[in-house]
């Protein structure tokens, strides 16, 4: 937190000055068209709105999102994990270009990382062999999807984990070893209980970006209706077809997982910095 | 850090330490090397002259220009306005303060795609905003750059404040205040000597988020659409070229942004560690 300071000393028509041109800045950025999603989606009527929501590839393309930010959480979450313990614990040649790496996911174009996915698994790509051998479809299906929806995740974890470890410190494992523990006792009674609030602010990040990923999603799922379409896809073609009713409704209930994410996020923070 | 700052290297006994390191290393690179890599490799897959002319292509080069310039208004607009932020966070204490500060992450929730659908709505002719610009200033603002820098500076917000804000409030107040003691006005004490400390950290929050510009698809594709040689951006430029088949097109405009986002996180990088060993 900021350190006292005496307010005296502020000029208060400087301070309410600033204060006033970033909430207003604020209010013009988000408030406004968050108001105006609202009021169309108000006006539109609840009777238009049902008709058009009401249908099983909705349906479908929200249980896609779901099922596909699960697999998010839950592999990025393991292996996110892992990936920090690895960087913070241990010392190898290429360390610091692999840290620099990391990042790198959040600075590709959403599109480019589906791309790169189809050229990977698709015609003449490197695993062509691999989708065959599994007799998986990987392009234009949920399995290149989730993969997208990986890497287009993969920082935040890592990231947020990272630092919390760092401030850990060994001490206490080193300890639990002295007494005997075992390696994977030692994880989950003392590393795991330290990370915590680091790993779900991450899981929360992951989970807000996965429910939110469309650009990936598209390129490598196509955006098949009832198929590989995920909510934002359905938005997304809802806004095409002047289906206006649904995409405002969708767009909402997509808001409204947000909110929730962002309440997690600021609970997750705040402990994670104690 | 000073724990984990002597760790001893693996010893070739330490089994469990060589797997885990193992299975580290190859999740990182089967998620994000191996595609990188065939990338790359298509994009070369006829010589470097394709490539180029690729890139120099009138839509692909018009593409390339808009997104960077685009991004680069916006990333200018962001630095002010996010030190702005971070500063009345830090510095002043005020009613709703602590709702302001979880306001400002509420742009990495909502999905980009969502921010284009809310943009469409406001900015279209038959709303309050877009109506106005229509009417008095004879204004088009969707499917035109304007709203491309309107997305943009949406989606990007939060970056320069969070990155920014730890800075501000490491910095000490002491000698800001001898500056106020002595007559220096709020803004020469700003320039002086809260600038300086910040200029790092600003820097770093200005070039992520025009790196994340770059790229930047749902919401733009959604306010800007298609539109070859006018509001088409680079991104959505490769998905046209993915969407018509055309492979060369989309590698080698893949390949660029691909290549621009690794030097720029690279060089970000590489400032955070400069200004982590100043501190030390």
């Amino acid at each position: 937190m900021a350190k006292s300071h005496p307010e005296h000393r502020q000029n208060p028509w400087v301070k309410y000055g600033l204060i006033t041109a970033v909430a207003a800045y604020l209010l013009w950025l988000l408030g406004l068209p968050i108001f105006t999603l609202i009021r169309h989606t108000v006006e539109i009527g609840a009777g238009r709105i049902a008709e058009e929501l009401w249908q099983s590839e909705v349906a479908h393309a929200f249980a896609l999102t779901v099922l596909l930010s699960l697999g998010a959480v839950l592999f990025n979450g393991v292996f996110g994990t892992l990936v920090a313990y690895v960087m913070v614990r241990q010392r190898f040649r290429g360390r610091a270009l692999i840290n620099a790496i990391l990042d790198l996911p959040f600075a590709v174009s959403p599109v480019v990382v589906g791309y790169m996915l189809i050229l990977l698994f698709g015609k003449a790509g490197w695993l062509q062999g691999l989708a065959e051998w599994t007799g998986i479809s990987w392009v234009f299906a949920w399995p290149g999807m989730l993969v997208a929806t990986l890497f287009v995740t993969f920082p935040f974890v890592v990231r947020e984990v990272m630092p919390v470890l760092e401030e850990v410190g060994t001490e206490q494992e080193e300890a639990a070893r002295t007494l005997g523990a075992g390696g994977w006792k030692i994880f989950w009674r003392i590393t795991l209980p330290g990370i915590r609030w680091g790993l779900l602010y991450g899981v929360s990040l992951t989970l807000a970006r996965a429910l939110g990923e469309f650009g990936a999603v598209l390129v490598v799922g196509a955006g098949v209706s009832g198929s590989t379409e995920t909510a934002t896809i359905y938005v997304y073609r809802a806004m095409e077809e002047r289906m206006f009713g649904g995409a405002y409704a969708a767009s909402l209930i997509l808001i409204g997982f947000s909110f929730l994410l962002l309440l997690g996020m600021e609970w997750f923070k705040k402990r994670s910095n104690v | 850090m000073s724990t984990t700052a002597s760790l001893p290297t693996l010893r070739s006994w330490d089994v469990k330490g060589w797997g885990l390191r193992a299975v580290a290393l190859s999740y990182l690179a089967f998620l994000l090397l191996l595609p990188l890599a065939a990338l790359v490799q298509d994009g070369f897959r006829e010589g470097p002259g394709v490539f180029f002319a690729n890139i120099f292509r009138p839509t692909a080069w018009a593409a390339l220009k808009l997104t960077l310039w685009t991004s680069a208004l916006m990333a200018a607009v962001n630095g002010v306005i996010g030190t702005l932020t971070a500063y009345v966070l830090v510095r002043y204490r005020f009613f709703g303060k602590s709702l302001l500060n979880a306001v400002v992450d509420l742009p990495f929730a909502i999905p980009t795609l969502v921010t284009g659908v809310m943009l469409v709505i406001l900015y279209g002719p038959r709303d309050l905003l877009g109506g106005f610009f229509h009417q008095h200033f004879d204004w088009k603002i969707l499917f035109a750059p304007p709203a491309i820098v309107l997305a943009l500076l949406f989606v990007n917000y939060p970056i320069v404040v969070r990155s920014v804000q730890p800075v501000l409030e490491e910095l000490d107040f002491a000698e800001e205040e001898a500056a106020a003691t002595l007559g220096a006005s709020s803004w020469r004490t700003f320039w002086r000597v809260v600038f300086p400390a910040i200029r790092p950290a600003l820097l770093s929050g200005v070039l992520l988020s025009f790196a994340r510009a770059l790229g930047e698809f749902g919401s733009i594709v959604v306010v800007a659409g298609n539109l070859p040689l006018r509001s088409q951006t680079a991104a959505v430029y490769v998905w046209g070229e993915i969407e018509s088949e055309n492979r060369l097109g989309a590698s080698a405009m893949s390949i660029v942004l691909l290549a621009c986002s690794f030097t720029l996180v690279l060089f970000v990088d590489w400032l955070q560690r400069r200004k982590g060993r100043g501190r030390g």
